[in-house]
């Protein structure tokens, strides 16, 4: 079965989704990835969307359900890379990612991460 | 408004949905529509084509190039023989939802287009008309 490819890097996982998604490739990546975090032991997950020409309901869902895993796993996510028109769309839509990170590249991204790291911040959907 | 051609795809498994998405990016495209129309279009298209999948059993969609002067446009109209909507303006209701997800999908969709319509019959189906003009 396709996979999306998780990579470590240090302590952090990237990942960059590159194919049009469709939902049982959205349910493995959630699943992969969560694993990938225990067994890496990582801090932070890069999840780069910049190739992604849609997220619809389904795929935003699964992306805020990979960022609330993650920090429950202790690890910290940010997302990067969505397109202007993806945002504008997913807004219209009723969606507006809360608790997600969000960063516009990914050296951006790798910044925030390594904040939140640093301060122990654990996730901006907590509201604590 | 004079439909200039008109073609229908099956929606019968999670594959299909990205067939539909990828055929309405497409024609979108052709018609000159832009970026961000395109993607709204796209979008809509994806959650309705999953409604038709996971509430309505499976269906089609009967995917239309509109031609209305020098406008250009596209309709979708996704339909299945599924167990239908009983009540459509709570299914419209955003947070509204019987199939584990967000319910955004119906009001969603809705507000992505020029044009929507929906009409259902319980235990009959469900017929969910978009349009959207470049």
């Amino acid at each position: 079965m396709e996979r999306i490819p998780i990579l470590k890097i240090g302590s952090y996982l990237l990942v960059s989704i590159q194919v049009d998604m469709h939902d049982r490739l959205a349910m493995s990546l959630q699943d992969d990835l969560t694993a990938h975090i225990v067994k890496a032991r990582a801090k932070g997950v890069l999840i780069d969307i910049s190739s992604l020409e849609l997220v619809d309901s389904f795929i935003g869902r699964t992306l805020g359900n990979i960022a609330a895993m993650s920090r429950v796993l202790d690890a910290q996510t940010v997302l990067v890379g969505m397109r202007p028109a993806v945002a504008i769309t997913l807004v219209e839509l009723g969606m507006s990612l809360p608790g997600v990170r969000t960063a516009l590249n990914v050296d951006q991204g790798l910044a925030l991460l390594q904040t939140a790291i640093d301060q122990g911040d654990h996730g901006a959907g907590d509201g604590v | 408004m004079p439909a200039t051609a008109s073609e229908s795809l099956p929606i019968s498994g999670p594959d299909d949905v990205v067939v539909v998405r990828q055929r309405v990016r497409e024609l979108a495209i052709m018609l000159g529509f832009r970026l961000v129309d395109q993607t709204k279009l796209v979008t809509a298209a994806s959650e309705l084509a999953r409604n038709t999948l996971q509430h309505g059993r499976g269906g089609k969609v009967e995917i239309t190039t509109l031609q209305d002067g020098s406008k250009k446009g596209l309709r979708l109209v996704f339909e299945d023989q599924g167990p239908g909507i009983p009540d459509i303006e709570r299914a419209l209701t955003d947070g509204f939802t019987t199939g584990g997800g967000l319910g955004l999908g119906l009001g969603g969709s809705k507000r992505l287009c020029n044009e929507f319509s929906v009409e259902s019959e319980p235990g009959r189906g469900t017929r969910v008309m978009i349009a959207r003009w470049a």
